[in-house]
């Protein structure tokens, strides 16, 4: 389940995510099960708003790695530095573990601001059926998991 | 002589938060020398037993260097360096 604001499990951040951008990550991974799946949602720096999701391609095609093209990562990034934005969700797909940073996820993490968001396609596939879907905070080699909240949309005040 | 550098967030604590900055040399491996001389630390987050690191891209005018001699590619003035951490995990 997610979005649970009664009860605030995680002393870190929140990840507030509109449906659509949700929807859309979850039916990536799926698409690309049993090989891992990556992009990034990017908001206007600062802003902490995941506002245009970017599926990108996994160099790697791999079911253990992901890995951005160096070209596309390139490319992806002076796009987004031509709209002054920034990376505010990076996610990718496990495929056979848990929604959990591995070593390397956390070895190589390189944007301390943003939302590292996992998702395990392990229980259902390409199939229907729910997925984990999880957010992380990952500085100097520390992982701390946040709280997601799903909202219709996001609000334009914030 | 004068190279801009683009430097991604993490590396930009070597800077004093600065987003780009100038630096000097005729080969990539220069321009990292001449980095290291102004903002101690930041060789060893790009070069690893004398080589770049796996995981960190550097593009000299859009090329990844790796396509165009590594440390050897040679740089002249206005080439424009940028600096992206690979976006990659297990």
């Amino acid at each position: 389940m997610v979005g649970r604001a009664a009860s605030r499990p995680y002393a870190g951040s929140v990840l507030t995510i509109d449906r659509a951008t949700y929807d859309a990550i979850v039916a990536h991974a799926k698409r690309d099960h049993p090989d891992e799946a990556c992009g990034i949602v990017a908001g206007p720096e600062g802003s902490d708003r995941p506002e245009r999701l970017v599926e990108m391609v996994n160099a790697a095609g791999s079911p253990t790695f992901y890995e951005f093209d160096s070209t596309e990562l390139l490319e992806l990034y002076k796009e987004m530095w031509d709209r002054d934005e920034e990376p505010v969700v990076v996610y990718h797909s496990h495929t056979a573990t848990e929604a959990y940073p591995s070593r390397t996820d956390i070895g190589l993490a390189s944007e301390p601001g943003a939302h590292y968001v996992l998702v395990s396609t392990r229980e259902h596939g390409n199939n229907e059926g729910p997925v984990e879907f999880r957010s992380y905070r990952i500085v100097d080699g520390e992982v701390t998991e946040e709280e997601v909240t799903v909202v219709d949309g996001l609000s334009t005040s914030n | 002589m004068a190279i801009e550098v683009r430097i991604p967030t993490i590396l930009r604590t070597y800077t004093g938060g600065e987003k780009a900055v100038s630096a000097d040399g005729a080969s990539l491996s220069a321009l990292i020398d001449d980095l290291e001389a102004n903002h101690p630390g930041i060789r060893e987050r790009l070069i690893e037993n004398g080589d770049l690191r796996r995981f960190v891209n550097v593009y000299v005018n859009d090329e990844d260097v790796r396509f165009i001699g590594g440390l050897e590619a040679e740089l002249s003035d206005g080439d424009q360096v940028v600096v992206l951490p690979a976006v990659a995990g297990g």
